[in-house]
């Protein structure tokens, strides 16, 4: 079992948990994630790590209210146990010797961009962040992004909040008079697809962090799995372990968009659309 | 003592086919009492004992039917357990067949013992029975790890823990048991036998941590400097293969290993199960092992028409006949001699058909089977909209891509000599990390084995 140390509210729809998991804290790098039962014969669901503070043996969630188990998830308060939490999972993102880096976050998936942006920053690198929200009542951690970034642009979909217009408009503005040593992004599919179409004409490398469906996260189920395009062969590659970090150029988006919707039919999942981080984000 | 001369073996009592197809409860009911003593009664009592010469972990069959005969069900309890610690386990699943009962000398003339039956009889009985008294073992000081809880590491723990080592087994998922919890289904082996089992180990002291990947939570060499002496890994085979075919991340299409999970661990099954499943109306099951067998009888239960896809001919599969027989029973098709070429799918992304190629047998291969070949022309397709690949697994790259000095084989099974010692000091590794896909049986063999290596290694220095 593992205690919530602390947990805040970031806004109506999204909610920040500390948990405690003096291993996982330990070791968690940016980019990894953890896979968490809220309860006994619950459901297991990956969550990418938002931050550790090694000292405490706290883990950072940051998750969205979609479905039936982040519903759960949400209703435990500060003292409450959630029945498993397992990780660190997957390969840590490969930040080694990059000195100025574009890091774009899309809604929830800012919580896993934010840990990137802070490790750049630390490290010396110059990091350029842009971040999207459909609408200013769903802005999280605009303060820490600016801490970690030399340069943050804020976007909203409606222009109820800093300028108006999507992460890829802004990117592509960006591209026209800057270069990278990579461009980062993290958020709903289709956000991360055009990210990816957006840099490509620049032979900047672009990676992408995906977040499918999964139950084990060690390898064994498959259920992962995604495919990616290279040097024109398909080749298929489990995001647990392979990942979750990938070329942006070589994954196969649509078909990762279908499978992230396999089990959307499903009446106990007819609110929930799995299990998964970005969907609302995804269908709005 | 009276022997009896009866030919034939007492069957087991199952439940009927037409039942079974609609529920997960165990197709098997096991022995009754009498059938049990009718049963024990045909052992010969031979004094080369044969069928012991064929038990993996060299279980004294003879005597513990003996004492089925004389009625004293935990002394034949405690026989076996000498032995094995999963008895109830190994009474279900255990290819007996190939062999105790194969070497058994009624078989020459009819029916050999069935003897797995009996195991399950006694196992059961001294489960119902109320057994699991904290039993006290002197602890010796030392420190051992397990890295799995699958029947290798169960078996390792067990033996380890009477020998009055501190064990602690490392699970990578949320509950112990490994293979045995989301790979067999229920209705094959209940999920309370397995925890039963569990529990008995830690009666005996044997500590266990869910929810700890080794390799990522922690690495064997961590494990070595909070002062564990010797480290078992038994992490079991992990990847699932794919064929490599066109369509394969269809929608719909599973490996049995995420199928089996799902239903297994996850309790998709079940009406207010979390966890959702497709329920194939018809569904495709490649392969033709125990593992396929178990895959389609859930798509089955789950009210699927199933193939099973096998591409060598109903003589070479490698599934037990019990498993294949009890298949059929359930209205199971088999597509024998038959290949995927490739999976169909509709405009939502999701399987539509499956694409097969006949094939001929030809000369015996390096696994001594007669080799398919493909027949030319002749492709048909088959209207599916669930498939499920279950061609084998790939041992998991986690542990020995952050243990240095960890030797391993072109396919990632862990190198191990007699004694299941790897090429690491004081690292040893059994069960499918080494061998690939095998049977519960022999992964307990190899536990069992290193447990005696790790004894010794570490009296030597004690």
């Amino acid at each position: 079992m593992y205690k919530i140390i602390r947990k805040k509210i970031l806004n109506p729809t999204v909610t920040e948990m500390h948990v405690y998991a003096p291993l996982v804290a330990r070791k968690a790098l940016p980019g990894q994630f953890i896979i968490l039962r809220v309860s006994e014969d619950g459901e297991r669901i990956p969550l990418t790590v938002a931050g550790c503070n090694k000292e405490e043996g706290t883990v950072r969630i940051i998750f969205q209210v979609v479905g039936a188990t982040t519903v759960r998830l949400n209703e435990l308060n500060e003292g409450e146990y959630i029945h498993d939490f397992v990780g660190p999972l997957g390969t840590p993102t490969d930040l080694k010797g990059l000195k100025k880096a574009c890091i774009v976050g899309g809604g929830v998936g800012c919580a896993i961009a934010l840990p990137i942006a802070e490790a750049l920053h630390d490290m010396g690198c110059e990091v350029v962040s842009i971040v999207g929200f459909r609408t200013e009542s769903l802005l999280i951690l605009e303060n820490e992004f600016k801490q970690a970034s030399d340069r943050l642009y804020v976007m909203t979909d409606d222009g109820t909040y800093g300028e108006k217009g999507n992460v890829s408009q802004k990117l592509s503005q960006i591209l026209k008079d800057e270069t990278f040593d990579k461009v980062i992004t993290i958020g709903p599919l289709v956000m991360m697809k055009s990210v990816a179409q957006t840099t490509k004409p620049t032979g900047i490398p672009c990676v992408v962090s995906m977040n499918p469906i999964m139950i084990d996260g060690t390898g064994m189920c498959g259920g992962c799995r995604l495919t990616l395009h290279q040097d024109g062969k398909s080749v298929t590659k489990f995001a647990c372990v392979d990942g979750p970090d990938f070329n942006g150029y070589e994954v196969d988006f649509d078909e990762a968009i279908s499978r992230s919707h396999l089990y959307r039919n499903f009446e106990r999942h007819a609110y929930d659309e799995a299990c998964h981080l970005f969907k609302k984000e995804e269908v709005k | 003592m009276m022997v009896s001369n009866v030919q034939k073996a007492c069957p087991m009592p199952e439940q009927e086919p037409e039942n079974r197809i609609h529920n997960f409860k165990e197709v098997a009911l096991g022995y009754t009492e009498e059938d049990a003593l009718n049963e024990a009664q045909r052992c010969l009592n031979c004094k080369n004992k044969p069928c012991m010469k064929g038990c993996p972990v060299n279980i004294d069959i003879p005597a513990f039917i003996a004492k089925i005969r004389e009625k004293d069900y935990d002394a034949a309890y405690d026989i076996i357990s000498e032995s094995s610690c999963l008895p109830a386990v190994c009474g279900r699943v255990c290819p007996q067949e190939n062999q105790c009962e194969r070497n058994c000398i009624r078989g020459i003339k009819g029916d050999p013992v069935c003897i797995g039956r009996l195991e399950r009889f006694v196992a059961d009985r001294h489960r119902t029975s109320g057994c699991g008294a904290e039993k006290a073992i002197k602890k010796n000081g030392h420190k051992v790890a397990v890295i799995g809880s699958g029947p290798s590491g169960l078996s390792c723990a067990g033996d380890l823990a009477k020998k009055g080592y501190e064990v602690t087994v490392f699970e990578a998922l949320h509950t112990e048991g490994g293979v045995l919890i989301y790979g067999i289904p229920e209705f094959r082996l209940p999920k309370s036998i397995v925890k039963t089992e569990v529990d008995e180990l830690k009666n005996e002291g044997v500590e266990f941590m869910t929810n700890t990947v080794i390799g990522k939570t922690l690495t064997i060499d961590e494990l070595f400097e909070s002062g564990y002496e010797a480290v078992y890994i038994g992490s079991g085979a992990g990847l699932p293969r794919f064929m490599g075919i066109k369509g394969e991340n269809l929608d719909g299409v599973y490996s049995a290993n995420e199928f089996l999970t799902r239903i297994n661990l996850m309790k998709a099954y079940e009406d207010d199960g979390e966890t959702p499943v497709i329920r194939g109306k018809r569904v495709a099951v490649v392969g033709g092992g125990n593992v396929a067998m178990d895959a389609a009888r859930c798509a089955r239960r789950l009210g699927g028409e199933v193939t099973i896809i096998y591409r060598r001919s109903e003589e070479e599969l490698p599934a037990r006949h019990e498993e294949v027989g009890h298949a059929k029973e359930e209205g199971i098709e088999f597509s024998f001699l038959t290949s995927p070429l490739e999976i169909k799918g509709n405009e939502d992304h999701f399987v539509s058909g499956i694409v097969c190629q006949k094939m001929a047998l030809g000369e015996p291969d390096e696994s001594g089977r007669r080799k398919p070949i493909p027949l030319e022309g002749s492709e048909f397709e088959l209207p599916v909209d669930c498939v499920i690949m279950a061609i084998g697994t790939s041992p998991n790259p986690l542990i020995r891509s952050t243990t240095k000095g960890l030797d391993t084989n072109s396919r990632g099974g862990i190198i191990t000599d007699e004694d299941c010692k790897s090429s690491r000091e004081a690292v040893y590794a059994g069960g499918d990390a080494v061998t690939g896909s095998a049977t519960v049986i022999s992964a307990m063999g190899a536990g069992k084995t290193a447990a005696e290596s790790i004894d010794r290694m570490l009296r030597k220095i004690s």
